[in-house]
C-alpha cells in the first residue's frame, strides 16, 4: 500500500472517529434530554394526579358536609323527639302522682264512708266519727254536738281532747255554732295559725245534715301539732261527714230508740201474757 | 313471687282499715291486724312477720312498750318496725327511734308515705 493510500485511510478513519464522537455526543445529549423530558412527564403526571386528588377531595368534602348537615338535622329531630318524650314522661310522672294522690283520697273517703255505715250502734257511730276526725283530718280537740229539738239547743254527745261537760250547750242561731246549725253552712276560721281555742268560737264548725235538715254539728277546736293547715281532702271529708255522719247518727239513734221501745213493749207484753 | 307478712297493731278499726287498704296496693303483701300491744305479741308469737306497723297510744299495751319488747326478742331484733301515731312532737319521734323503731309516721294518715317506707324496708321495687 502506498503512502498516499495510507494517508487517505487514516484521514477517513479520523473522519469516521469524528463522526462517531459527534454521534456519541449527540446520543448523550439525546439521553439527557430524554431524561429531562421523562422527569418533566413525571412532574406533570404528579401534578395532574394531585390536581385530580384535590378535585376528588373537594367532592368528598362536599359529600361529607352534606352528610354532616343531614346528620345534624337528624340529630336535631331526635333531640326534639327526646325532649318531647321527656316532657311527656315528666307529665306522666306528675299525672301519676296526682292520680296516686287522688286514689289515696278516694280510698280514704271510701273507708270513712264504709265505716260510718258499718254499724247501727249509736255509740259506735260516734266513735267512728271521732276516729275519722283524728286519723283522716288530724283533729286533736273536737266535739260532736246534736240537736235537742225540745230544748232547741245543741248539746255535746262525744268529745276528744276536751271534757264533754266543758262544752256548753248552744241555742240555735246564737253564736258561730248556733248560726251554723241554723244556716247549714260550713264554718272555717280565716287564719288557722292565729286561732286561739275558744269553746264558743270553734276553728271549724260543720253541720250534720240530712238533706237540708240539720241534726247536729261537728266542732273542731285544735288540730294535731303536725297538722299545719287543711288539705283539699279535708274539705271533701267535711262534706262527706256532713252527709254520711248525719245519716249514720240519725239511723243509729232511731235504731237505738226503736230497740228500746221494742224492749219496753216486749216487757209489757210479757207482763200481760204471764 | 315472695310473700311479705305485715302486722298492723292499731286500736282504731278505721285506722287499721286505712293502713290495710293502702298496703294492699303492693303485690305480695299479707296483712294481719292486732288491736293492741298484747294482741300484737300474740300474733307475733304465732307466726313470723317481715314488717310491723304500730300505733303508740293503745289500751293494755302501748306501741313503745311493744317496740322495746321486740327489740329485746331475738326473733324480732332485726324486723323493721314503723310507728304510726298522732304524737307529732320531736321528742316522741326520737324516743321511738331510740327504742329501735325504723321509722316514724304521724297522723293523719299519709298513705303514700306508708307505701314508700314499706317498699323501702321490704325492698319492694
Amino acid at each position: 500500500m502506498s503512502t498516499e493510500e495510507e494517508k487517505g485511510i487514516h484521514s477517513r478513519a479520523e473522519e469516521f472517529l469524528q463522526v462517531f464522537k459527534k454521534g456519541a455526543e449527540f446520543t448523550h445529549e439525546l439521553m439527557k434530554e430524554n431524561e429531562r423530558l421523562r422527569f418533566r412527564v413525571l412532574e406533570l403526571e404528579e401534578a395532574q394526579r394531585e390536581g385530580g386528588l384535590e378535585e376528588h377531595a373537594e367532592e368528598e368534602k362536599k359529600k361529607l358536609l352534606k352528610r354532616i348537615s343531614e346528620l345534624e338535622a337528624e340529630k336535631e329531630e331526635i333531640l326534639g323527639r327526646i325532649r318531647k318524650v321527656e316532657a311527656e314522661n315528666q307529665d306522666f310522672a306528675v299525672r301519676y302522682v296526682e292520680i296516686e294522690h287522688e286514689n289515696n283520697n278516694l280510698a280514704n273517703l271510701y273507708i270513712a264512708s264504709y265505716q260510718l255505715h258499718s254499724t247501727l250502734d249509736f255509740k259506735e257511730v260516734l266513735q267512728i266519727i271521732i276516729e275519722i276526725i283524728i286519723n283522716l283530718i288530724g283533729g286533736e280537740e273536737f266535739g260532736i254536738m246534736l240537736l235537742d229539738e225540745k230544748a232547741n239547743e245543741l248539746q255535746a254527745v262525744a268529745t276528744e281532747g276536751i271534757a264533754r261537760e266543758d262544752v256548753p250547750p248552744v241555742k240555735i242561731g246564737i253564736g258561730i255554732i248556733g248560726q251554723v246549725a241554723k244556716t247549714g253552712e260550713n264554718y272555717f276560721v280565716e287564719d288557722v295559725h292565729s286561732y286561739v281555742p275558744d269553746l264558743q268560737n270553734p276553728m271549724v264548725c260543720i253541720p250534720l245534715k240530712i238533706k237540708e235538715h240539720v241534726i247536729g254539728v261537728l266542732v273542731i277546736y285544735k288540730l294535731l301539732v303536725q297538722k299545719i293547715s287543711f288539705a283539699e281532702l279535708d274539705y271533701e271529708l267535711f262534706t262527706l261527714l256532713a252527709g254520711h255522719a248525719a245519716t249514720a247518727v240519725f239511723s243509729s239513734r232511731l235504731y237505738s230508740d226503736s230497740e228500746r221501745k221494742l224492749t219496753t213493749i216486749q216487757g209489757f207484753l210479757d207482763l200481760l201474757t204471764k | 313471687m315472695s310473700e311479705y307478712k305485715v302486722l298492723i297493731v292499731e286500736d282504731s278499726p278505721t285506722m287499721r282499715q286505712l293502713i290495710s287498704f293502702a298496703l294492699k296496693r303492693l303485690r305480695g303483701i299479707r296483712i294481719v291486724e292486732a288491736s293492741d300491744g298484747v294482741d300484737g305479741l300474740k300474733k307475733l308469737a304465732a307466726e313470723k312477720f317481715d314488717l310491723i306497723l304500730t300505733d303508740i297510744n293503745m289500751p293494755i299495751m302501748d306501741g313503745l312498750k311493744l317496740v322495746s319488747l321486740l327489740r329485746n326478742d331475738a326473733n324480732y331484733k332485726g324486723t323493721p318496725i314503723v310507728v304510726i301515731t298522732t304524737e307529732g312532737a320531736q321528742e316522741d319521734r326520737e324516743r321511738a327511734l331510740a327504742l329501735g323503731a325504723n321509722d316514724y309516721i304521724t297522723k293523719p294518715i299519709q298513705s303514700n308515705r306508708i307505701l314508700d317506707i314499706t317498699r323501702n324496708l321490704l325492698n319492694i321495687t
